[in-house]
């Protein structure tokens, strides 16, 4: 079995490195030469590996029943991820407040803004639901993750799809639709590694020794299920050859739109909501060790949701091609959306009926209901801006910009932050975090970010709407496009510190935990203990 | 935030079936299920919750009862309404045409010295033009018409091919230097080092020469041995004093106005090899009222000449 997987290993090393020498374009050639070494690597370690049995650890018994290696591995690669894919964005931001700071041709907005997008949406928030989804599931089902050695592959089969996609942008590979911009060839194996996450969820699922599938699978499953189907159609291309980089989508013209942000839309549904809310139902009841607030509720506001989001995507393309009756039935659907999507809020927050007081001593509570509070915020402010009136002033605005920061510094950031606290110290045995205090800071610095971002955003686009509509009397134009530009220059300065202040926070949270990891412990006063008289 | 692992590894040994009970804190009971502690309460529905969701539902039946909505084979339900985005905006469009149409007329049929000497016509022609060059050419001019390295500052008094609202109007219509426009104004500077016409040293004492016609700083005897040479080669055009030439397209030198600034670098680098900067000619692309209002703005920006001032010079 190891001599096969070596030798397939060489196989795919030659292959890529075929693939790399009659390469038709720089970047393919680059792309197959690091497939080459990837493999090679791979390769080289399961060599060195193959003989060697598996150390039996005295860490848990556990070990022998869960699959909790995979679980660390994806801990890390999340945090690693949020600190390169907020990193990115900062940049970004700045570039846009300061024009000089762009570096061609590598480094311009242009090819940062998809890796900034792909590394906080696929490779933070992706890692992140990968690694939970592992967790929740074996911890609900009480069984082990199916498939072996899968779930391995699901884990590192994703990090070469990043490493794939963020290389490609800049160096130029793109297929230019939003958050779907690589290439064919990584959309086929990112399909393949898709499929392998699949086959491990159900196959989980599947044997289970609970009798009922939690919430929370639910949403895990809907999430992987759709995400599938997403990838696949919207992806569908003709490569012009099979040794170059370069695809032709298989839509066109309006079609290619509609496809592109049904895609988009459920990109949000399915990744960012979906997939989080299964994050929540595991997460909140465990840290409040409070029972989940209402099952019917649970039910009905799922199949709601998941029913009527696949639908909204046409919100997207108001007042464009798309046909009336599509942008109608867009909007329509996006305003029904609305309590579905407050159903998991309120799941989330009433799960705390009776544990309220946590909030003033627990700070992973407080950012798991700040996370909840901006879900609730985010999926009102979603429908109202689906409805023309309303987007005929937002649509190509900042503050379309600053809804998607508040979803997902608000709620996927924090949801995830909220996560990894609670997972660190059990997956690695660990007491207690190596600072609660910390956390505390990354909750207030995070919480105060985003408030500027979102402020800062919503100003600017209200404002940056408003002067492309401003006409005077005789019905001319009264501002040119650059003069709204010049206006928007103090937000984009607000909007750039907002990320730094968020950014902080989760260069705070990486170093607590690694101390965590390390098995240190930080000697301080617990929390909530300041509001106690002095002795 | 001790870690209950150890009670997690047991859970994890088996179903369990723990059956219905009432939580304390809320006297809710549960659904008796349980997956690695966590338990469900039984709680319905809230009513708020519900009501909305119906109202949003009946909200959504009503707009696609009244808004183009359900495909059919070949086209969409139209509504009750009869509405449609682009009639709708056809509409607009044509409503604010309409209402304006007597003065875009005028604009469009009279000579520009009279649309000038009327107040409210040509006020509303300023900033119809204003309106016009924020889409077509703050690109180059910037959005403040100050210009930029190459780019005319039009804000000021010093016209390359003349300020009066005739001069202005032409170099709109047909462009400098744009092939495709055989009316185009065209002026080219010779390339004094690079045909060999004059030396580097030449040029180095020209150089200082042109310096010293605006009283900037410059190298005297330098600019001495310059001064038969800039006679002999420039004065043709730029006159002797450097007073320019707006019949030729000939730039005034003696004036603390540049095109490509007055880095002794750049005025060296344009007599040795000059830039010949581009504007294309906008007549075809733009209507002639829309032109005529461009000339009323830029010539009213602050730099504009009176036809018989420039008589009277």
């Amino acid at each position: 079995m190891a001599m096969a997987q070596v030798g397939g290993l060489f196989l795919i090393a030659l292959l890529a490195l075929m693939g790399s020498v009659k390469a038709h374009d720089t970047q393919f050639a680059v792309h197959m030469a690091l497939v080459a070494i990837i493999a090679l690597a791979a390769a080289g370690w399961r060599l060195k590996t193959m003989d060697v049995s598996v150390k039996k650890t005295a860490l848990q018994d556990r070990e022998a029943h869960y699959m909790d290696d995979v679980v660390r591995a994806g801990a890390i690669a999340t945090m690693f991820w949020a600190v390169i894919g907020l990193t990115v964005g900062v940049l970004i931001a700045f570039q846009l407040a300061f024009p000089h700071l762009n570096v061609e041709p590598y480094l311009n907005f242009s090819r940062l803004r998809p890796l900034h997008t792909s590394a906080v949406i696929f490779a933070f928030g992706g890692n992140a639901l990968i690694c939970t989804s592992f967790y929740v599931v074996q911890r609900t089902t009480g069984a082990r993750l199916f498939g072996g050695g899968l779930p391995w592959f699901v884990f590192w089969g994703y990090q070469i799809f990043i490493v794939l996609a963020a290389t490609g942008y800049l160096l130029g590979v793109t297929q230019s639709k939003e958050y779907a911009e690589p290439e064919w060839y990584i959309d086929l194996w990112l399909t393949v590694v898709w499929v392998a996450y699949l086959i491990v969820f159900l196959g989980t699922l599947v044997k289970r020794k609970e009798p009922h599938i939690y919430v929370a699978n639910w949403f895990y499953l809907s999430f992987i299920v759709t995400i599938a189907m997403l990838h696949v159609v919207n992806n569908l291309a003709v490569p012009v050859s099979f040794l170059g980089s370069k695809s032709y989508s298989a839509f066109a013209g309006v079609q290619d739109a509609l496809t592109q942000w049904w895609y988009g839309h459920n990109a949000v549904g399915f990744f960012l909501t979906a997939g989080f809310l299964g994050m929540m139902y595991y997460f909140i009841p465990k840290q409040a060790e409070r029972p989940v607030y209402s099952y019917r509720l649970s039910i009905v506001h799922f199949w709601s949701l998941i029913f009527l989001y696949i639908w909204a995507g046409p919100h997207h393309l108001h007042y464009t091609a798309l046909p009336d009756w599509a942008q109608t039935l867009g909007m329509v659907f996006s305003v029904m959306l609305w309590m579905p999507s407050w159903g998991g809020m309120i799941n989330g927050l009433m799960t705390l009926s009776g544990a309220w007081d946590k909030l003033r001593t627990d700070p992973i509570i407080r950012m798991m209901v700040i996370a909840v509070a901006f879900y609730g915020m985010s999926t009102f402010e979603g429908p109202m801006m689906s409805i023309k009136a309303v987007n005929s002033l937002s649509h190509y605005t900042d503050w379309t910009i600053g809804h998607v920061h508040s979803g997902a510094l608000g709620w996927v950031g924090m949801i995830s932050f909220g996560a990894v606290y609670y997972l660190v110290p059990r997956l690695w045995m660990r007491p207690r975090l190596y600072s609660v205090r910390l956390v505390s800071w990354h909750f207030w610095l995070a919480t105060i970010g985003i408030v500027l971002y979102a402020a800062s955003m919503w100003v600017s686009g209200i404002m940056q709407g408003l002067m492309w509509r401003e006409y005077n009397a005789e019905g001319f134009l009264v501002y040119s496009f650059v003069e709204t530009v010049a206006a928007m220059h103090p937000y984009y300065i607000i909007r750039g510190l907002g990320g730094v202040m968020y950014l902080t926070g989760a260069l705070i949270m990486a170093f607590n935990i690694y101390k965590t990891i390390r098995g240190d412990l930080r000697q301080e006063k617990p929390m909530g203990a300041a509001v106690e008289p002095a002795e | 935030m001790a870690t209950n692992e150890g009670k997690n590894a047991q859970g994890a040994g088996g179903p369990r079936h723990s059956g219905p009970e009432i939580d304390k804190a809320t006297g809710q009971s549960t659904t008796g299920h349980e997956w690695d502690g966590i338990k469900e309460l039984n709680t319905p529905l809230p009513r708020w919750w519900l009501w909305v969701f119906y109202a949003c539902t009946i909200y959504a039946l009503v707009y696609v009862v009244l808004y183009p909505a359900i495909p059919l084979i070949k086209t969409g339900t139209t509504g009750l309404l009869g509405w449609h985005s682009r009639s709708a905006v056809a509409r607009e469009l044509s409503e604010v045409e309409a209402a304006r149409a007597g003065v875009m007329e005028k604009i469009r049929t009279m000579p520009l010295e009279e649309i000038a000497a009327d107040p409210d016509l040509s006020d509303t022609a300023f900033r119809a033009g204003q309106s016009a060059f924020k889409v077509n050419c703050v690109q180059c001019h910037g959005s403040g018409a100050e210009g930029g390295f190459g780019y005319a500052n039009l804000n000021d008094d010093d016209w390359i091919w003349g300020g009066t609202l005739e001069d202005i109007h032409t170099t709109i219509q047909h462009g400098i230097r744009y092939d495709q426009d055989p009316e185009t104004r065209i002026s080219e500077m010779p390339a004094f080092g690079r045909d060999g016409l004059l030396d580097q040293t030449q040029i180095a004492q020209v150089t200082q020469y042109v310096l010293s016609l605006s009283g900037l700083p410059h190298d005297a005897a330098e600019a001495e041995a310059g001064s038969p040479l800039f006679a002999e080669n420039c004065a043709v055009c730029h006159g002797e004093n450097g007073e320019g030439q707006q019949m030729l397209g000939a730039p005034t030198l003696n004036d603390a106005v540049w095109l490509y600034s007055a880095d002794p670098k750049q005025i060296a680098s344009q007599i040795n090899n000059p830039k010949h900067g581009v504007m294309p000619a906008w007549a075809g692309r733009l209507d002639e009222g829309t032109i005529k209002q461009l000339t009323i703005y830029v010539h009213g920006l602050g730099g504009g000449v009176a036809a018989e001032q420039v008589s009277a010079n």
